[in-house]
C-alpha cells in the first residue's frame, strides 16, 4: 500500500537570507555603524550619488563603501578617488546582493580595518529595480533612486522596490525641464503604495536637494547610542 | 533571474527538513505558497526547480504553487480591496494609499508530502551536491 504523508513546514523561503541579514545587522549594531541599503535601476544615478556624499561627508564621517557589481571594478574605482574603503563584490550571474555575499565584503573590512571606527557603510546594490528588493541584506535603511529619465509609471510597475524604501532620491532633477516628465506625479504614485517614504528631488549635477540627503543621513546616525559617544558633538543635538 | 537563487534556498531548505527524518521519505511534491506582490514569477520557479533538481533526491518530484492574490485593508473605509497590480495601488473608493497589506507577500514552503518505499532496503546516498 502506498501511503503518503503530510509534514507542515511554514518556513519563509527566504529564511537563510533572513537569518544572514540578522547576523549582518547585529554585527553592524556592536560596531556602531549605520548600513544603507542603495538601490536603482542600471543608470540611475548611484555611484555619481554616493561620489558626491563621499566627497561632502569624509572629514565628518568614517564612511565604508561596499560595492557591488555584476561584473567590473569600475564603479568601486571612482569611489576609491575619494579616500575611503572600497570593498568590491562581483556578484557574477546574480543580479542582486544577498546578505551572504555582503557578510563576504564585511569580512574583508575586519581582516583590513578596525571596525568600530566606522559611522556609516553605504552599500550600492547591483543596479536591478525588481530582484535587490526581495533580498535584505542587514540594512537600517533601503535608498531607492528613481531618475527623472525613466519615467512617471515605474513605480507602478516594479512596486516592492519602492514600497520597501525608506527614502526615495529623484534623480536628475537638472533633466526634468528637457523630459515630459512631471516630478509631482512620480511621488504621487510612490505614496499611493509607500506614503511614509521620505522623498528627495536631487540632481548630483547642480547639487540640488543634495544637503537634504546629507541631513537624512545624518538623522539616521543620530539613532544609534554609540554614534553620539564617538561625535560628542552631536550631543546638543540629540539630547 | 532571481528564481535560480530562491530555488537553490528552496532545495536547501528541504535538504535539511530531508536529512533530518529517522527514515529518508520519499518526497513526492513540495507545496509552495507565493504572492502575487512579491518579485517571484512561478513559471520561472518550475522551470528553475526543474532544471537544478535533475539528478538529485527532488528528481520528478512535483512543485505545487498556490497563488495568493494581493489584498490590502483601507482603514477609513474599513473594508479590504484588490490593489491593480502595476496600475493603481491606492483605495478605489477614497483614493488613501496602499499601508495595510493583508496577503500577496507571501514567499513560503509551506508543506512537504511524502511517502516510504514499501521495500525494507535502505536508500541509496542520493547525489545532488553537483549542482546546488
Amino acid at each position: 500500500m502506498h501511503q503518503t504523508f503530510d509534514a507542515a513546514l511554514g518556513i519563509n523561503l527566504l529564511h537563510a537570507n533572513q537569518d544572514g541579514a540578522d547576523h549582518n545587522r547585529e554585527h553592524f549594531d556592536e560596531w556602531g555603524m549605520i548600513c544603507l541599503n542603495v538601490m536603482s535601476s542600471p543608470g540611475a544615478g548611484k555611484t555619481a550619488l554616493l561620489e558626491k556624499t563621499l566627497a561632502a561627508l569624509t572629514d565628518e564621517l568614517k564612511i565604508v563603501v561596499i560595492e557591488g557589481d555584476m561584473t567590473t571594478r569600475l564603479d568601486a574605482e571612482r569611489l576609491e578617488q575619494y579616500g575611503v574603503p572600497v570593498i568590491a563584490i562581483n556578484t557574477g550571474r546574480s543580479c542582486h546582493l544577498d546578505s551572504k555575499m555582503v557578510a563576504g565584503g564585511l569580512h574583508q573590512l575586519v581582516a583590513d580595518y578596525d571596525p568600530t571606527e566606522f559611522d556609516l557603510v553605504l552599500v550600492e546594490n547591483v543596479g536591478n529595480l525588481v530582484c535587490p528588493a526581495e533580498f535584505e541584506i542587514g540594512e537600517h535603511a533601503k535608498v531607492a533612486l528613481l531618475s527623472v529619465t525613466e519615467g512617471e509609471d515605474k513605480p507602478l510597475k516594479y512596486p516592492i522596490m519602492f514600497q520597501e524604501a525608506d527614502c526615495l532620491l529623484i534623480t536628475k532633477t537638472d533633466l526634468a525641464p528637457y523630459l515630459e516628465v512631471d516630478v509631482d506625479r512620480i511621488a504621487a504614485n510612490v505614496r499611493q503604495m509607500n506614503p511614509n517614504v521620505t522623498i528627495i528631488p536631487v540632481s548630483a549635477k547642480t547639487g540640488e536637494g543634495l544637503d537634504v540627503w546629507f541631513n537624512w543621513i545624518r538623522l539616521q546616525l543620530l539613532g544609534l547610542p554609540q554614534f553620539r559617544v564617538k561625535h560628542k558633538f552631536f550631543d546638543s543635538v540629540s539630547a | 533571474m532571481h528564481e535560480t537563487d530562491l530555488t537553490k534556498a528552496l532545495i536547501l531548505t528541504v535538504k535539511d527538513w530531508w536529512e533530518a527524518q529517522p527514515q529518508k521519505p520519499k518526497i513526492e511534491a513540495l507545496h509552495l505558497v507565493i504572492g502575487h506582490f512579491t518579485c517571484v514569477e512561478p513559471v520561472g520557479l518550475q522551470f528553475a526547480f526543474e532544471v537544478q533538481t535533475r539528478g538529485t533526491f527532488l528528481d520528478g518530484v512535483k512543485l505545487q504553487i498556490e497563488e495568493i492574490p494581493l489584498i490590502a485593508f483601507c482603514h477609513p473605509c474599513e473594508r479590504e480591496y484588490r490593489p491593480e497590480i502595476g496600475l493603481k495601488y491606492s483605495c478605489p473608493e477614497c483614493g488613501s494609499p496602499m499601508e495595510d497589506i493583508r496577503s500577496g507577500r507571501e514567499l513560503k514552503i509551506d508543506r512537504i508530502e511524502y511517502s516510504f518505499l514499501t521495500q525494507e532496503t535502505p536508500q541509496e546516498t542520493v547525489s545532488y551536491a553537483s549542482n546546488l
